[in-house]
């Protein structure tokens, strides 16, 4: 199977590069909805492909992806290589101290050396909210954003629309996209860039979203994104198809935002009897890393019927393969996408 | 240097206390003069206006200062090092020669920390127009009453920056749906009214003159005007970015439109407009801190806040008026003559004996603000690529005639 054949769901979408008119992956508030559903059939071929035995293709063969993550992340920075390397390109991995590239002039200088060693993507991970965008606009090839701030992570809004199309669909729904299914996320919404992006790509998809946290970490005007706000999460659960926890980002709050983990889980934390007062099917996500015992109990965690948290990440890597794939295609010169560069 | 030889602009529409009169300004001995003769000018119709006074600019770049009319200017302790000394204030104080007037502001704390309160009675010895709390505010109530305690017997204004530290953290925005939908860390504007209310308190114990040198939300301006009616001596400014632009402007994360205090929702740039039309904002500055590459080319909230704005003031200014907010004689209060009287000063209204300092402005002009060509150190103007009209064609400073 190669990228180049037409879709099975050529028909939902416009012809060629028009499908996916971006140089870049900055952010779902970016995207069309057949755009975001464009990426996730483009997907399927490679789900297909990672559960073969033999996992690789040489569709990005001689092109060179250079991962610079400013900020820690473990998951992530393995999925987007595992990602490249599936795909054939060479991929390098540059690791940048947040701390020395904080002030200034190195992060644009970091993104014109980039530029000069002639990567044909980069995949960015900041701790600013717009950082991605801001080095974008100094180079020359498609840039991915793998998380900026508190401001978006699409290809994590993408992994979990997908992994959630996949459960609907073992269980006989059509689910084409979302339409009539309630999610609620819950926990440390403030900080989280992962619950702006599903937000914006849950609702795109048709799903109406709650979103629930204490009201020190939900954000002002959240509601005027479409979301309904809930403080109380037992409220929030009632008749909810799907609940996606998040967990306390304490690297990002600067004073104290819950007063201990102990009342939070008591509050918020997913257990089996309050996931019993959603709907007897709900599923559980988790985009990880996961705090069991704080946001999530371990035995909700682990349901085997319930929990589709490992085929999230499992996800990850197809989404990851299918937005390198996409946004190399005009400088492969695939056809319908524009001249080589 | 030049001779200051006798000066009279004819053919002027002078803008004068009195009203706007057509007609002719003499100058003498730098000074506004009744009669004289010396060199004739032709102003052709245009407006004859007392210099720009602009109170509370982060750096003296004069040739932005001159292009924008600006003849005086208030500086902010914010240097480095802080104007925490008198030997730094009197080095300052003299730094405009000969043809920019400085006053400095001296800091109200040792090295702005908030902690220690300087010495404010040397400073003012050293040629210090006021005392300012610079970009933040005093947090400890107890260190601001003193301060103003102190302010109030040596009859100096404390120009404050009004944003309850404690809220606003590591904010570089206004809590809101633009705030949230970027992602920007934030505050509620409220974190302003807090401060304000405070600080009115204390000024009002320590019976000291207090000036907020930008008031930029609807909560804030309404605690002033209540003040201001209560007889407190208390009185406000703004720039034009809070009169001008909203948060909408920090879209694509735009590091121009990153500002201190931050640009606020569209409800209170309408109550910014009400305040300067009601006489609750006596002053706009331009606020004027050119900020390079090394400083705004950074993700939004890495960047530093600040804008270059002492071109565009004098254009921003007229806008209210072409907008009938104001009328042309209060435009120049705003930007001249009350600034002046806050500083002390004999200067900003064109009246006999007054130091001459004098714009001559075609308030029509029509000109494109473009960061890239301005006069500025640099140009990180949130106005870029905005058309706009109105420029000064000559200037004087203290008779002096200076070349734009």
């Amino acid at each position: 199977m190669t990228s180049s054949e037409p879709s099975p769901h050529a028909a939902r979408y416009p012809a060629g590069a028009l499908a996916f008119p971006h140089r870049d992956l900055l952010g779902i508030g970016q995207l069309e909805r057949h755009e975001i559903l464009f990426l996730l059939d483009e997907a399927e071929q490679w789900v297909a492909l990672n559960r073969q035995r033999s996992k690789h293709v040489d569709a990005l063969a001689g092109l060179t992806i250079i991962n610079a993550f400013f900020e820690n992340s473990t998951r992530t920075l393995l999925s987007f290589e595992i990602a490249g390397k599936r795909l054939g390109a060479d991929v390098v991995n540059m690791h940048a101290a947040q701390s020395s590239v904080k002030k200034g002039e190195t992060l644009i200088d970091t993104a014109i050396t980039l530029n000069a060693m002639r990567a044909d993507a980069i995949v960015i991970r900041h701790g600013s909210s717009g950082a991605t965008g801001l080095i974008a606009d100094k180079v020359d090839c498609p840039v991915l954003n793998a998380g900026d701030g508190q401001h978006e992570h699409p290809t994590q809004a993408l992994l979990d629309a997908l992994a959630l199309r996949h459960a609907l669909r073992e269980r006989g729904e059509a689910a084409d996209d979302f339409t009539g299914q309630t999610i609620v996320i819950c926990g440390d919404i403030l900080h989280s860039r992962v619950a702006r992006s599903n937000l914006l790509c849950l609702q795109a998809l048709g799903a109406s979203v709650r979103l629930c946290a204490p009201p020190a970490l939900m954000p002002v005007g959240i509601e005027a994104m479409g979301a309904e706000v809930f403080h109380d999460f037992d409220a929030a659960l009632d008749g909810a198809d799907v609940v996606m926890m998040l967990r306390l980002q304490s690297e990002r709050m600067s004073g104290q935002f819950i007063p201990s983990a102990r009342e939070y889980h008591h509050l918020y934390g997913l257990t089996k009897i309050r996931l019993a007062k959603a709907k007897t099917d709900t599923l559980v996500m988790h985009p990880g890393p996961m705090n069991r015992g704080v946001e999530i109990d371990s035995d909700v965690a682990d349901m085997i019927d319930r929990s589709i948290i490992t085929r999230q990440v499992e996800m990850g890597v197809a989404i990851r393969m299918s937005c390198l794939d996409v946004l190399t295609r005009r400088a492969r010169g695939v056809e319908g996408w524009g001249d080589a560069a | 240097m030049k001779q200051m030889s006798p000066v009279t602009i004819i053919n002027g529409r002078v803008v004068t206390p009195d009203g706007i009169r057509e007609g002719s300004l003499h100058m003498a001995d730098g000074r506004i003069a009744a009669h004289g003769d010396g060199d004739v000018v032709d102003a052709k119709g245009k407006l004859v206006a007392p210099g720009l006074v602009d109170l509370g600019v982060f750096a003296i770049d004069k040739p932005a200062f001159h292009f924008g009319g600006i003849t005086r200017a208030a500086l902010m302790p914010d240097q480095s090092p802080p104007l925490d000394l008198p030997s730094r204030v009197s080095y300052i104080a003299k730094s405009g020669k000969p043809d920019l007037w400085v006053h400095p502001l001296a800091a109200g704390t040792r090295g702005l920390a908030g902690s220690e309160i300087a010495e404010v009675a040397l400073m003012q010895e050293a040629g210090a127009k006021g005392i300012a709390t610079g970009r933040q505010w005093i947090a400890d109530s107890g260190v601001m009453l003193r301060l103003l305690q102190y302010a109030a017997m040596l009859d100096l204004p404390v120009f404050c920056h009004a944003e309850d530290a404690a809220l606003v953290g590591d904010a570089v925005a206004t809590a809101g749906e633009y705030s949230t939908r970027r992602g920007l860390p934030s505050a509620p504007c409220e974190a302003e009214a807090i401060a304000i209310a405070r600080d009115l308190a204390l000024a009002e114990m320590a019976g000291a003159q207090i000036h907020f040198r930008q008031v930029t939300t609807r909560r804030g301006l309404e605690l002033v005007r209540r003040a201001k009616k209560d007889g407190l001596r208390v009185t406000s400014g703004v720039t034009p970015a809070h009169f001008m632009l909203s948060d909408l402007a920090t879209a694509e994360f735009r590091t121009f439109a990153r500002l201190s205090p931050p640009l606020r929702s569209e409800d209170d740039r309408h109550a910014v407009r009400e305040a300067i039309a009601d006489g609750t904002i006596d002053v706009v500055a331009s606020g004027h801190d050119p900020r390079g590459p090394e400083d705004k080319r950074l993700p939004f909230s890495d960047a530093e806040p600040g804008m270059a704005g002492a071109e565009t003031l004098l254009a921003m200014v007229l806008s209210l008026v072409r907008d009938e907010v104001i009328d042309l004689g209060r435009a120049f209060e705003l930007v001249s003559t009350n600034p002046s009287r806050l500083l002390g000063v004999r200067a900003g209204s064109l009246v006999e004996g007054y130091e001459a300092d004098v714009a001559v402005i075609d308030p029509d002009k029509p000109w494109v603000i473009q960061s890239a060509k301005m006069a500025a150190t640099a140009g990180n103007t949130p106005f870029d690529g905005q058309p706009t009209q109105g420029r000064v064609t000559a200037l004087w400073k203290g008779g002096l005639a200076i070349e734009i």
